[in-house]
């Protein structure tokens, strides 16, 4: 090894080549150029030092996180909103392996990011050199695709692929692993080829069958209750528009997913509200009495459907997926249909089926609507986390791009924040990830600058990924944290409250930080407020404002997220619905 | 029930991890896997005995093999004509006392000794899994001192008697 990479070492130090002469650093920017990226996420280190050489005239903007973690959550958040795809580097070992968790969290929930690593020089590989990890071995069962560059040659085609494969067909996380001598290796300009696309292993299907949507028009013109389950298949399928439209000129009533919430405007008198583990009553019971139930990009995850065996028990199945391998795998599927969400719809909307008559359905369903909304109930003088989210739907004109982590203040932000669109919601639904939100916020804001970004979350699930304040301040962006303070971690608690005789092991946070100086420590604006009214008055101010701020609301502990199936249920089996 | 699966796969490095890490990651039993070359350059074939519990999660099973980009194609040819091989070395004490009788076993099989020594013989045995299952019954009583078998590799037969049942809904 020492020979040859020393005198790489020395030519990268070296600083100006010849003008024929490129690095591999210089081939990967120019691949990302390509590629059209916007910005990078990342953290450096020694394995993507040249890299971040390259980086240094500022050819792509940089944003610099304080953890690789938050690098990554806030690259998913941007991509969640902008539907590009996020791009994150960090270095070899320990940099590598923070990002982890939220290459898990985007493989769950199927968002686009190309996501770089460093890797100790090839020479070394696999002798535990210093900071050496194998990525490509531990993220295999959770990327879409993962590769490690072992020529130079190979890293524009490399590069290309790995931004085709995550952002066509299901979305998803593509890891690229990068020895440093790569990066560092000096070849000339002709040497480097930018192929076409060559993956014959790689062929999403997005025509849908034309026979299969004939029997799915035929099956709806004969169901008395239909039903329509949309989840995130659509907005990744920007498909939104067309999707309200097949849902107006039918009839259809709809409930959605944690992850489709806003595909369809949460005031919509077709709209049933979410369904699932904290579900509305309305949404879960038609899910329970449906004759026919079609589900547009969704993937029967076990907190939507409850304990399988109930679900859906008098409904013919239909599955429109563009991810074959969901089909079937939770739910038996009468009429199966391998598409893109979009295409799809189109495709339905063509058959033209016209209004249903449904009436007696839909009538019966507003009056579950009227009689079984979600409700809550303030007890004593500490506000509620309801209340507080109706208070910033409120303020911000039900338009603000939200983020959250995951639990409680989770739940009630989906249940109370009506989305009027898909790309106002970033929350982690598959791995319910915790510190996930904030970070997703910053990167949210950065894709969407004029937008109003409020980033719920708990004080358990802040203090994970608290350290981005820094780069909070640094942007200066105008997100606004939203601490729903109940001291504790709330959905543990409700779970220890409820399935454990209130035995709360280790999910009480009496002990904290006091969140205002922590936020005045990193020069942001940080408030405490422990009523509704004052909450009221602080948001007048905080909303109108372009900084950043931080808000510690201290609500009731105690409150729990209802209604609620409780595990290995039916949906039927709802505690705590208020009639 | 046990079902005999091929995938062709694009010959690069980690492809083989990246298969039997999905087999892990969604529960299935591997029985055996066998891989190697095939006629093109760069393509593999791998053939692999795994037990499933049944016919839904076979299907996922197939489906989330065909989802692997390196993954060319994936065929369940348990119900097809095929022809299935598999090799295995065996390693039999043999004393002088009890060689011929052991040679008469050997026989019918159409294995071969390819090694021998004083007191043991090494025997190969090629054939569908179930003749060697057969074989291996037989000379167990004898004492067998080593043992190993390659896994089963496969072909489906050019003349098909029935057309197979279709699982994909492509």
């Amino acid at each position: 090894m020492s020979v040859n990479v020393k005198h790489q070492e020395a030519q990268m130090i070296g600083g100006e080549l010849p003008k024929e002469k490129l690095q591999g650093s210089d081939v990967f920017i120019q691949s990302l150029q390509n590629e059209g990226v916007e910005m990078i996420f990342g953290y450096p280190g020694g394995a993507v030092l040249p890299i971040y050489d390259a980086l240094y005239k500022n050819p792509i903007p940089h944003i610099l996180a304080r953890h690789e973690q938050g690098a990554i959550h806030a690259a998913e958040g941007y991509a969640r909103v902008s539907g590009k795809t996020g791009v994150v580097i960090a270095t070899s070992g320990p940099g590598a392996t923070n990002l982890v968790t939220g290459i898990a969290d985007a493989m769950m929930d199927s968002l686009p990011l190309v996501v770089f690593t460093g890797q100790v020089a090839s020479a070394v590989i696999g002798t535990d050199a210093f900071q050496e990890a194998d990525i490509v071995g531990i993220t295999q069962p959770i990327t879409k695709h993962n590769y490690q560059v072992k020529k130079v040659e190979d890293l524009p085609r490399i590069i290309h692929e790995a931004f085709h494969i995550a952002s066509t067909g299901r979305p998803g996380p593509v890891l690229v692993d990068i020895p440093k001598n790569i990066s560092n290796e000096v070849f000339t300009k002709s040497e480097i080829k930018v192929k076409d696309l060559n993956l014959p292993g790689y062929q999403p299907t997005t025509s849908p069958n034309f026979l299969q949507i004939q029997k799915v028009a035929q099956a709806l013109q004969k169901a008395q209750k239909p039903l329509i389950l949309a989840g995130a298949g659509i907005l990744h399928g920007k498909a939104s528009k067309e999707f309200v439209e097949f849902v107006e000129a039918t009839g259809v009533p709809v409930t959605n997913t944690l992850l489709g919430l806003g595909t369809i405007p949460g005031d919509h008198p077709q709209f049933l509200g979410m369904a699932g583990m904290h579900g509305t009553y309305t949404a879960n019971m038609a899910i329970c009495e449906a004759d026919l139930l079609i589900n547009i990009g969704a993937r029967f995850d076990d907190r939507l459907t409850g304990n399988l065996e109930h679900f859906a028990p008098n409904a013919s199945v239909v599955h429109i997926d563009i991810d074959p391998a969901e089909i079937g795998k939770n739910v038996e599927t009468a009429i199966p249909i391998v598409a893109d969400a979009k295409e799809a719809l189109q495709a339905l909307q063509k058959l033209e089926i016209g209004q249903l008559s449904i009436d007696k359905w839909n009538k019966h369903l507003n009056e579950m609507k009227e009689n079984y909304p979600l409700q809550y109930k303030r007890k004593s003088e500490k506000m509620l986390p309801q209340e507080v989210i109706e208070l910033v739907h409120r303020h911000t004109k039900g338009d603000a791009v939200v983020t959250t982590d995951v639990g409680q203040h989770q739940m009630w932000a989906a249940q109370f924040y009506r989305f009027n669109d898909a790309d106002n919601w970033v929350t982690s639904g598959g791995l319910g990830t915790m510190g996930f939100g904030f970070p997703a916020a910053i990167g949210a804001q950065m894709a969407k600058p004029d937008k109003t970004v409020v980033s719920f979350t708990g004080d358990g699930g802040f203090q994970m990924t608290l350290q981005e304040l820094s780069l909070l301040q640094e942007s200066q962006l105008p997100v606004k944290i939203i601490i729903l303070n109940n001291q504790c971690l709330g959905m543990v608690r409700q779970w220890q409250q409820t399935f454990y005789e209130e035995r709360y092991s280790e999910s009480l946070l009496p002990s904290q930080p006091d969140f205002v100086k922590l936020a005045e420590a990193y020069d942001i604006e940080g408030y405490k407020v422990e009523n509704y009214e004052d909450a009221d008055k602080l948001f007048e101010k905080v909303f109108s404002s372009n900084r950043p701020a931080l808000i510690d609301c201290r609500v009731e502990q105690m409150e729990n997220v209802y209604p609620m199936v409780a595990p290995g249920k039916g949906l039927h089996e709802m505690i705590g619905v208020k009639g | 029930m046990k079902r005999v699966i091929t995938t062709t796969v694009i010959n690069q490095s980690g492809v083989l991890n990246r298969v039997t890490g999905l087999l892990m990651k969604r529960q299935f039993n591997i029985e055996s896997i066998t891989v190697g070359h095939t006629e093109q350059a760069g393509i593999s074939k791998m053939t692999f005995v795994v037990h499933v519990e049944d016919q839904r999660k076979l299907e996922q099973l197939l489906k989330q093999l065909q989802k692997q980009i390196d993954v060319l194609k994936v065929n369940d040819i348990t119900d097809k004509a095929i022809v299935t091989r598999e090799l295995a070395l065996i390693k039999v004490l043999s004393p002088p006392g009890v060689r011929s009788e052991i040679t008469s076993i050997i026989e019918p099989f159409r294995a071969t000794v390819i090694d021998m020594s004083k007191n043991v013989i090494t025997v190969q045995v090629t054939g569908d899994p179930e003749k060697i299952e057969a074989f291996i019954d037989l000379l167990r009583p004898y004492g067998i001192k080593e043992l190993t078998r390659t896994g089963a590799t496969a072909f489906v037969r050019e003349n098909q008697k029935a057309p197979a049942q279709q699982l994909s809904i492509l």
